[in-house]
C-alpha cells in the first residue's frame, strides 16, 4: 500500500512539475527507490486541473500557419480539419470522461527490467478464460483497446459464448502513456517482448496468447520467436509477412511481378504507396526523434503529427471531424492525443523508431502458431499466400471487408470476433 | 508613396492578425490592389512589439520533452544545449538589432507573376559593377548574405579591386521571409528562376550573373537551363554533380575502378550521411510540409530543434566560440525571421514543390541542358564534396572550379570574405 501511495503522489507531482519541465528528474528519483521491486501496484489516472488548463490555454493560443496550397491532403493535415479538431478540443471535449473510462478498469504499474510498466488488467468472470496480452503501437495507446475489453472479457453480453472469454492484459509500451520513459537507450521491440513475457509470468499466467498491430506486431512476433512454453500462439493485424523478393523489388523500384495474384497485387500497390509516400514520419522519428520539440510544446503540432500517420488513417480520422458516424469518434481521437500530451510522451514514444533495428514487414521466422486478420485499410492487407510463407504454423487467416490500421479501435466488434475465432483452436 | 504606406500598413496589420490566425485573408485582400503593378516599392522591416513579446513569451513557456537517451547528437538537437539557446533567445537576444541589420540596406518589394517579392538591392559606387543575384535556401534567408554585401559592392575596402565590384540583388524565396506566401501550388524552381530574370530586367540590368547554394543552387541551375538573354553565367556552392554512376554507388552498386581516393572518400562520407538519416527532414517536408508546419509555427523550440539538425549546423558551436560566424545572434536573427513572418509551413513547401526532384543529381537537374557558363566553389564541410571530374562531366560549360580550405553549407555566412573572393575569381572571365 505504501508503494501504491507513492505512485499516486508521483502522478500528481508529475502533473504539477510537467508545467515547469522538470518531470524527468522528478520521475527518475522517485522511481529509484522501487527499482528492484516486483510488486504490482494499483494505479489510477488523475491529472491535476492545472495540466488540463495549461493544455487548453496552449490550444487557444495556437499560432496557425497559412492554409495548404492544394485542395486535398497531399501536403499533410489540412488546416480546416485541424482547426475543427482544435475547436472541439477546447469546447465540447472532456478529458475527465476519458480518465473515467480508463479508471473503469483495473490499472496497475509494475517494474520490469528497471522500468515501470503500466497496464490494464481485466479478468473475465468465466472460468477457463484465455489470457491475452494486447500491444498497441504508435501513434496509439491503451485507449485503442478500451472498446474490446468488454467484448473479450464478457462475451456472453456481446454476442459470444462463455468459452470465448479472455482475461485481458493491455500494457503501455515503454515511453508511452503511463509507462515510464527510458532514460537510456536499448528499449527496442525484442526487449519489450521479454518484458511482456515477464509481465505475464508475474501475473501468474501459465498459458496465454499475444496480439499486436503496428509496434505491437514486432513485439508480439518477437515473443513468438522467443516462444516461452506458456505462449500458445499469437495474432497480428499487421504481420511482418512481406516476402524478401517482394520487398527487394519494391525498394529498388522495379515493376510489379506479373505473377502476382489479385490480392498480392493489391498489397504490392499499398506497400508501393507507403514506401514511396508514407514513410517520411517514420524516417524522421527513426533518425532524429529529438528534433520533434515542436510536438512536445504545441498541442496542435502534436495532433497534426499524429493524424498524419498514414494517408488512409488520416481519412478515417479526419472523417470524425466531418461528423461521419463510421469508426472513430472525435472523442476517441482526442482521448488518444490528449493522453500523449498529458503524459508528455511525444518524443519518448518517437524514440521507439530510433531504437528499432527490425526491418518493417520482414518475416521473423515465428515457429509457434500464428493467426492473422487482414484488414483492408491497413498499411497493406496481407495476402494469404504471403502469410503462409511467413508463418510455418498459420492457424488462422481471415480477410475482412472493413477496418484499417487501428482496427480494434475503429471496428471493436469485428476485431473481438476475430480474436475469438483466431484463438479458438488453441484453447 | 501610397503603395509603400500600404505595404507597411499591411505588415503591421498582418502582425496583429497573425495572433488570431487570420493572416491569410488579411494579406490576400490588401495585396490584391497592387497585383498588376510593376512598381518597385521601398520596404523596411518593422515587426510590431506585441509580436516580438509574444515570441519571447512562447519561448519562455516552452514545454520540454525529456532528455535524449544518448550522450551525443544522434537523436537530434540535445535538450540541454537547446534549452540554453532558447533561454538566450527568450531573454538576452534582441530582434531589433537583427531588424537593424536588414534595414541597413535598401530593401524593396515588387510583384512578379502575381506574388510580392522582397529583396535587398545594393548598388556599388564603382562604375561597371557586375549585377549579381544571390539566392538563399532552407533553413536560410537573406540574413545569410548580409555579411557578403559589402565585400562584393565595395571590394576596395575588402582586399579587392574596383573592377571586382558587384551590384547585389538578394531576394527572399517565395514563402520565405518578407516575400509573399503563395496560396496556390506551383512555385517550383523553374518558376522562381523565371521570376528572378524578370526582377533583374525590371531593375534595368541587361547583363547579370546569378549565384546560389541549397535551394538557391536549384534556382540558378534552372536559370542556367532557361538561359535568358543577359544571363552571363552562374555560380553555385551546391552543384548537382551526382552523376548516375555516383548515384549507383550510393545505391549499393560497385565503385567504378577509375575513381580516385578522393572521389571514393567523398562518396563514402556522403553515403554515411545518408545512411545516418541526414536527409530525413527533407523527406518529411517533401512528403508532408503541413504536418511539420503546425508544430514549427506554434513552437519556437520546435522551430529551432527542427532547423538545427540541418547539416549546415553540424559544426556550429551555439555561440560557445564567440569568433565563429554565424554568431548566436546571427542564427537567432534567422530563426526569428522565420517565426515573425510565419513562414515555417510555407517555406517547408518548397520541398513539396520539388518532391520529384533530387537537387544534387545531375540527371534530375538536367545539368547537360545548362547552356551558360558555370562556376563552382567547393567548401570542404558541405555534405557533398563535389569532385572536379564529376563537375566537368555534369556541366559541359564549366568555366571555374575551385576547392577552398574552409567553410560548409552556409559558407557565405561563415566566411563572407572568402566567399566574396571566390565570386570575384569565378566571374572575372565573364566581365
Amino acid at each position: 500500500m505504501k508503494k501504491t501511495k507513492g505512485m499516486f503522489t508521483t502522478t500528481m507531482l508529475t502533473g504539477a512539475l510537467m508545467l515547469q519541465g522538470a518531470v524527468a528528474d522528478a520521475q527518475g528519483e522517485s522511481h529509484a527507490a522501487i527499482q528492484s521491486s516486483e510488486s504490482i501496484r494499483p494505479f489510477k489516472v488523475n491529472f491535476p486541473d492545472a495540466a488540463l488548463k495549461d493544455l487548453r490555454s496552449r490550444i487557444l493560443a495556437t499560432r496557425w500557419p497559412k492554409s495548404e496550397t492544394v485542395a486535398d491532403a497531399s501536403q499533410g493535415v489540412q488546416l480546416a480539419t485541424i482547426q475543427k479538431l482544435a475547436k472541439y478540443w477546447t469546447t465540447n471535449y472532456d478529458w475527465r470522461k476519458a480518465e473515467a473510462k480508463l479508471n473503469t478498469y483495473p490499472n496497475f504499474i509494475t517494474n520490469i527490467d528497471g522500468l515501470d510498466i503500466h497496464f490494464i488488467h481485466v479478468r473475465s468472470k468465466h472460468a477457463n478464460a484465455l489470457p491475452i496480452i494486447v500491444t498497441h503501437g504508435w501513434p496509439g495507446s491503451v485507449i485503442e483497446q478500451l472498446k474490446i475489453i468488454e467484448a473479450l472479457t464478457n462475451p456472453t453480453a456481446h454476442g459470444g459464448k462463455a468459452e470465448d472469454a479472455f482475461d485481458i492484459v493491455i500494457p503501455s509500451l515503454p515511453g508511452y502513456g503511463f509507462s515510464e520513459q527510458p532514460t537510456t537507450s536499448g528499449w527496442e521491440p525484442a526487449r519489450i517482448a521479454r518484458a511482456w513475457i515477464t509481465l505475464m509470468k508475474r501475473l501468474g499466467y501459465k498459458r496465454y496468447v499475444a496480439q499486436g498491430g503496428d509496434w505491437g506486431d514486432p513485439v508480439t512476433e518477437q515473443m513468438g520467436v522467443m516462444a516461452p512454453t506458456e505462449l500458445l500462439g499469437i495474432h497480428s493485424n499487421m504481420p511482418a509477412a512481406v516476402p524478401d523478393e517482394i520487398a527487394g523489388a519494391l525498394w529498388s523500384h522495379q515493376p510489379a511481378p506479373s505473377t502476382l495474384s489479385a490480392d498480392e497485387k493489391r498489397a504490392w500497390d499499398q506497400l508501393d504507396f507507403f514506401f514511396k509516400k508514407g514513410l517520411a514520419y517514420a524516417q524522421e522519428m527513426g533518425n532524429r526523434p529529438q528534433t520533434l520539440y515542436g510536438i512536445e510544446d504545441s498541442p496542435i503540432g502534436l495532433a497534426a503529427w499524429i493524424l498524419d500517420h498514414d494517408a488512409r488513417s488520416y481519412e478515417l480520422i479526419a472523417r470524425a471531424f466531418d461528423d461521419k458516424k463510421e469508426g472513430l469518434t472525435k472523442d476517441d481521437v482526442l482521448d488518444n492525443i490528449t493522453l500523449y500530451w498529458l503524459t508528455k510522451t511525444a518524443v519518448s514514444s518517437a524514440r521507439l523508431y530510433w531504437e528499432n533495428k527490425f526491418i518493417f514487414f520482414k518475416p521473423m521466422a515465428v515457429k509457434i502458431p500464428v493467426a492473422v486478420s487482414a484488414f483492408p485499410d491497413e498499411l497493406y492487407q496481407v495476402p494469404k499466400s504471403w502469410a503462409e510463407k511467413a508463418f510455418s504454423k498459420l492457424i488462422y487467416y481471415n480477410r475482412l471487408d472493413k477496418g484499417g490500421h487501428f482496427a480494434a479501435w475503429e471496428q471493436p466488434q469485428i476485431f473481438s470476433e476475430e480474436m475469438r475465432s483466431a484463438f479458438r483452436s488453441l484453447r | 508613396m501610397t503603395k509603400t504606406t500600404n505595404i507597411l500598413a499591411s505588415t503591421v496589420i498582418s502582425g496583429a492578425l497573425a495572433l488570431q490566425g487570420t493572416m491569410t485573408n488579411a494579406q490576400g485582400t490588401s495585396h490584391s490592389d497592387v497585383r498588376s503593378s510593376e512598381s518597385i516599392r521601398p520596404f523596411r522591416v518593422h515587426i510590431p512589439n506585441e509580436e516580438v513579446k509574444d515570441l519571447r513569451k512562447r519561448i519562455l513557456n516552452t514545454r520540454w520533452p525529456d532528455k535524449e537517451t544518448v550522450a551525443d547528437q544522434s537523436q537530434g538537437a540535445q535538450l540541454e544545449t537547446l534549452k540554453e539557446l532558447l533561454l538566450y533567445w527568450g531573454s538576452r537576444y534582441d530582434w531589433r538589432k537583427g531588424e537593424a541589420k536588414l534595414n541597413a540596406f535598401p530593401q524593396f518589394i515588387t510583384k512578379i507573376d502575381g506574388l510580392d517579392f522582397h529583396f535587398i538591392h545594393v548598388k556599388s559606387r564603382h562604375p561597371n559593377a557586375m549585377p549579381l543575384i544571390i539566392t538563399h535556401g532552407w533553413p536560410g534567408s537573406v540574413f545569410e548574405q548580409i555579411k557578403l554585401i559589402e565585400p562584393l559592392t565595395d571590394p576596395t575596402r575588402y582586399g579587392g579591386k574596383a573592377e571586382d565590384a558587384f551590384d547585389v540583388v538578394i531576394p527572399s524565396l517565395p514563402g520565405f521571409g518578407f516575400s509573399e506566401r503563395p496560396s496556390a501550388a506551383g512555385w517550383g524552381l523553374e518558376r522562381i528562376g523565371l521570376a528572378w530574370n524578370v526582377l533583374m530586367k525590371r531593375l534595368g540590368y541587361s547583363r547579370y550573373v546569378a549565384q546560389g547554394g541549397d535551394w538557391g543552387a536549384g534556382v540558378v541551375e534552372a536559370m542556367g537551363r532557361q538561359a535568358p538573354a543577359g544571363l552571363l553565367g552562374i555560380h553555385t556552392n551546391l552543384p548537382a554533380v551526382l552523376l548516375p554512376e555516383v548515384e549507383g554507388v550510393l545505391g549499393g552498386g560497385p565503385i567504378p575502378a577509375n575513381f580516385s581516393e578522393k572521389e571514393r572518400s567523398a562518396i563514402s562520407d556522403l553515403g554515411m550521411y545518408l545512411r545516418n538519416g541526414g536527409l530525413s527532414y527533407l523527406v518529411m517536408m517533401g512528403a508532408r510540409p503541413q504536418a511539420v508546419g503546425y508544430g514549427l509555427t506554434d513552437s519556437p523550440a520546435g522551430l529551432a530543434g527542427w532547423m538545427l539538425v540541418h547539416s549546415g549546423f553540424t559544426k556550429w558551436t551555439y555561440g560557445k566560440d564567440p569568433k565563429q560566424s554565424p554568431t548566436i545572434d546571427d542564427v537567432l536573427d534567422n530563426f526569428s525571421l522565420y517565426w515573425l513572418t510565419n513562414t515555417l509551413a510555407s517555406s517547408a513547401r518548397i520541398y513539396w514543390e520539388s518532391r520529384h526532384l533530387n537537387l544534387t543529381s545531375a540527371t534530375s537537374q538536367k545539368t547537360q541542358e545548362i547552356s551558360v557558363p558555370v562556376a563552382i566553389t567547393v567548401f570542404p564541410d558541405e555534405v557533398i564534396r563535389a569532385q572536379e571530374a564529376w563537375a566537368r562531366r555534369a556541366f559541359p560549360k564549366l568555366t571555374y572550379f575551385n576547392e577552398v580550405d574552409r567553410g560548409g553549407h552556409f559558407a557565405m555566412w561563415e566566411y563572407p570574405e572568402l566567399f566574396a573572393t571566390e565570386l570575384r575569381a569565378a566571374f572575372k572571365s565573364l566581365r
